[in-house]
């Protein structure tokens, strides 16, 4: 409840996929500092309309940070300056009255921009779709009490499978590189005894699929780590490799 | 009544579902795999039904207006799902589930649909652990549970505040591995914009591809509606921005009737809202009433900050007035509790619309547990404090950062603000036994039906509802229709009932961009959330409904003449896809008050002044009112009411009690 900013918007505007975007500058004030950064781009967007305008076009949804959604590119780090903060929990209080602020698409040839700051992400599905599961029809299931798991397994699992596949990964990686979404579905299904009985092909083909979709490779420098707002740990990569390596050697 | 046939099957109750799965007509495999089946959203129920439906064989179009079916709103259920286990040996059952669900319902759910649903509520955790879903364990390995309200057993299973999340996740899994193996095909940035009938039956849905705006027909020997609830009428809500009641709406109007559209749900504990910019509100889950305890304060006006009231001048008003349940009373009774306080001018923070929600003594409490299990003698309060945190921030943590991250306060130092928000409804289209609506082939699941929770859901039944639906009832209760659809080819899309279809939502989305007016979407939206929360929320009046009936009409009227849509038609146009969802919100908020006026009684979240007993409780009239009212829509503006009797056979109706 601090006040009111006064602010500098550059805002990446593309029509669609086809054609060249740029940057366009706007001037929004009267912003409180109670406001999210969506609510912000909100004002900017029903100004624009009342203008006569086109709206920002941007992703969003759940708007509390668990959707995975909103995707945008805030002076130079995915989902801006806050640590393990999505774009719609960003609040404005993090901003300094009279700041510029730019804003962009995630940037990487697997995510191509839709319109504005909209990109298409359904790379990530394919991912999904080539391993990322258990092979278990509705109705096999044995008791959930059958097996015990450890409970350092099952959190860690847990802390793996917290990822919402946002893409902020892949934005702030200088390769675009998957590995740290990929790895954390690997990790989250090879650390449980139902998931391991797949473990070496699912590691084979979510590798194979992030490749085919033109990510880049991983070179550890942990600027997805940084950047996740779910605190996915980059120890998944090593875990995935570790997987993925030994299905390597031992396949048939 | 001819019409509203719910095909209860015979027998006891505790039997009806069994014989029902023997009996029930079956498809053999390879007419499966010419039988197609559109599901219209990818939430729980959307994604266990299609999963499991592709998994039968059947081939299955999945539909989603998000760019991935992992987005749907079901994500962002935090507190957890229910299960008749009984893995905590205190006295659960299948009929216990039952029984609270009824009762938490008030008196107005259909008894055989609901204990169906507790009867299935342990085969969805076992196929949720077997799909590698990480719920909660003890240190036995074993998973964990906690109470929610409503419940005097501990029967929620749980992943921290996620759980929404990870039941998604692993529903979604198991949706990408038939996409993968070409069983299902996924249309995401698609929105359903109509329902296509042929000779009476479901054939077909109209969808436009958000991105190129062209509009697609698509073929189904039935389609299933799993399109969430209608909360966003309302403008503010703990729903996503993009949840919607069109696909449910564009149904009603193609001949599904539209049942208890007045029951909605305010959950007692969310962020208060802090100003005009407002877009939406967060929930702290109902798990933190398990450990939080709320309050205000005894003296009216009271300015002082929370941590400088002490103890003996604080009201713990669910504690006072309902000792037997205390902060886990169900949903509608702590949030008229909430509305009352603040009312009466006990509320704290700067709008006076807030109490208290505490981990001061859960967080003691916790201390000193863990101090007791390191053998500590003397711990001093900085250990007892340190320990009791790292106790929540495991049991709570994500949710507390939520908290911080909106209002810039810590909880772990002062106690929460929170106040009543709209959360679910637990209205929507009228279903039979087997979740078929009154249009042959047209199904809904989830919580777009309205079958399961009567007046009143009770907390971590959302999840459950969803994923029995879609894993456990649908691939059954769908054989009874399509065993004798087998003859029908799949048809061609070049038909003049998929034409007229086309052209009336094409003509629809013209009319929105040529009215060319002055004012943005929101601008409407807001209006009638206001008059929805003002006169259709917490508390509802005859005066104050008849004249928001008044009002919304005349909104309709201004949003059809002066509504601004910038962009084009063929593009992508969150603008016009947002119109379109709010004319229909206007429409339905219009049913909602009929509705509310219709039902001359209290029950649930449907709170009418008029009725109440002398300490404020809701007083339902079961001579009258035990009926589910399903609408049907006649003309812009006419509904018909019909009735469907509840039977209470099994179960003895009585005012509900937490005290």
């Amino acid at each position: 409840m601090e006040g009111n900013l006064n602010l500098t918007l550059k805002i990446w505007r593309q029509k669609n996929a086809s054609v060249a975007g740029k940057f366009e500058t706007y001037q929004v004030s009267g912003i409180s500092t109670d406001m999210s950064f969506l609510e912000m781009i909100d004002v900017l967007n029903n100004r624009l309309i009342e203008e006569g305008d086109d709206p920002v076009a941007f992703d969003h949804d759940c708007r509390e940070g668990i959707c995975g959604m909103c995707s945008m590119y805030i002076n130079g780090r995915p989902h801006g300056p806050n640590r393990g903060v999505t774009t719609c929990q960003l609040h404005m209080r993090s901003f300094k009255d009279g700041e510029t602020i730019t804003v962009e698409p995630w940037r990487a040839s697997a995510f191509p921009v839709i319109k504005d700051l909209v990109v298409n992400r359904s790379s990530f599905d394919r991912i999904i779709a080539a391993g990322g599961f258990i092979s278990v029809n509705t109705g096999n299931a044995k008791d959930a009490n059958n097996i015990p798991i450890n409970k350092d397994d099952a959190d860690e699992a847990f802390a793996a499978a917290a990822c919402i596949g946002c893409g902020a990964c892949v934005a702030a990686c200088k390769n675009a590189s998957a590995m740290l979404f990929t790895s954390a579905k690997v990790s989250q299904l090879a650390l449980l005894p139902q998931g391991q009985i797949e473990a070496a092909t699912r590691a084979q083909a979510m590798v194979a699929q992030m490749d085919e979709e033109g990510f880049g490779a991983c070179s550890n420098t942990g600027a997805c780590e940084a950047e996740c707002p779910k605190g996915i740990s980059i120890e998944n990569i090593a875990r995935m490799n570790r997987e993925y390596f030994s299905a390597t050697f031992t396949s048939k | 009544m001819t019409k509203l046939d719910a095909k209860i099957p015979g027998g006891n109750l505790a039997d009806k579902w069994t014989t029902f799965k023997s009996s029930v007509s079956l498809v053999n495999p390879s007419n499966k795999r010419s039988l197609e089946i559109i599901v219209v959203g990818s939430g729980l129920a959307g994604a266990s039904a299609a999963a499991s439906l592709a998994e039968l064989g059947y081939k299955v179009k999945v539909f989603c207006f998000q760019d991935s079916p992992r987005r749907a709103h079901s994500i962002a259920a935090q507190g957890g799902i229910n299960a008749a286990k009984n893995y905590q040996n205190d006295g659960d059952s299948v009929y216990r589930l039952f029984y609270d669900t009824i009762k938490g319902g008030d008196y107005r759910a259909r008894e055989a649909n609901v204990h169906r649903l507790a009867e299935v509520s342990g085969n969805i955790i076992d196929q949720c652990v077997a799909q590698g879903v990480p719920f909660a364990r003890e240190y036995g390995g074993l998973l964990s549970n906690r109470s929610f309200g409503g419940t005097q057993v501990q029967r929620t299973f749980y992943a921290a505040g996620q759980t929404g999340q990870q039941l998604l996740l692993g529903a979604y899994s198991a949706l990408q591995r038939q996409v993968g193996m070409g069983n299902v095909k996924m249309y995401t940035r698609h929105e359903m914009l109509d329902v296509v009938t042929i000779d009476g039956k479901a054939r077909g849905i109209i969808a436009r591809d958000s991105v190129t705006g062209a509009l697609e027909r698509h073929f189904g020997h039935a389609v299933l509606l799993c399109t969430g609830g209608y909360g966003n009428v309302f403008y503010l809500s703990t729903n996503a921005m993009g949840s919607n009641v069109t696909a449910a709406w564009k149904a009603h109007k193609k001949g599904a009737f539209f049942a208890n559209p007045c029951y909605t749900q305010i959950h007692p504990t969310c962020i208060p809202v802090s100003g005009d910019h407002q877009s939406k509100l967060t929930l702290m889950s109902e798990s933190l009433r398990n450990d939080g305890r709320i309050w205000v304060p005894k003296k009216e006006n009271d300015t002082r900050k929370a941590n400088e009231i002490p103890e003996d001048e604080r009201d713990y008003y669910l504690e006072r007035r309902y000792p037997a349940f205390g902060n886990l009373v169900p949903r509608d009774i702590a949030s008229r509790a909430a509305k009352e306080r603040c009312d009466a001018g006990f509320g704290v923070g700067t709008s006076k619309m807030a109490v208290y929600l505490d981990y001061a003594a859960a967080i003691i409490r916790y201390g000193q547990g863990e101090a007791n299990k390191h053998n500590m003698h003397n711990p001093s309060d900085e250990e007892i404090q340190a320990m009791g945190k790292a106790v929540v921030k495991e049991k709570y943590g994500n949710l507390f950062d939520m908290y911080k991250q909106i209002t810039g306060e810590d909880p772990y130092e002062v106690p929460m603000r929170i106040y009543p928000a709209v959360h679910y409804t637990m209205g929507g289209l009228w279903v039979d036994y087997n979740l078929m609506t009154t249009v042959p082939g047209l199904y809904a699941l989830g919580e777009a039906n309205f079958s399961d929770h009567g007046a009143n859901r009770l907390g971590a039944s959302a999840l459950m509802q969803g994923l029995a639906d879609g894993y456990f009832v649908i691939p059954y209760t769908i054989g009874a229709y399509l065993a004798a659809e087998i003859r029908t080819p799949a048809m061609s899309t070049d038909t003049p009932d998929f034409e007229a279809a086309e052209k009336a939502v094409r003509d629809r989305l013209e009319t929105l961009m040529n009215i060319k007016g002055n004012k943005p979407v929101d601008y409407f939206h807001k209006r009638l959330g206001k008059i929805m929360w003002d006169e259709c929320g917490m508390a509802r009046s005859a005066e104050g409904l008849k004249a928001s009936i008044k009002e919304i009409q005349a909104l309709q009227k201004e949003f059809w003449s002066d509504v601004k849509i910038p962009g084009e038609i063929d593009n992508l146009n969150p603008e016009l896809e947002k119109a379109g969802r709010v004319a229909d919100f206007l429409e339905l908020g219009e049913l909602m008050c009929i509705d509310a006026l219709d039902r001359d009684e209290s029950c649930g979240g449907h709170f009418r002044t008029e009725f109440q007993t002398e300490d404020g409780e809701a007083l339902r009239d079961d001579e009258k009112y035990a009926y589910v009212a399903a609408w049907e829509y006649e003309k812009q503006s006419k509904f018909k009411l019909h009735k469907e009797e509840l039977k209470y056979e099994n179960i003895k109706i009585a005012q509900r009690s937490y005290k």
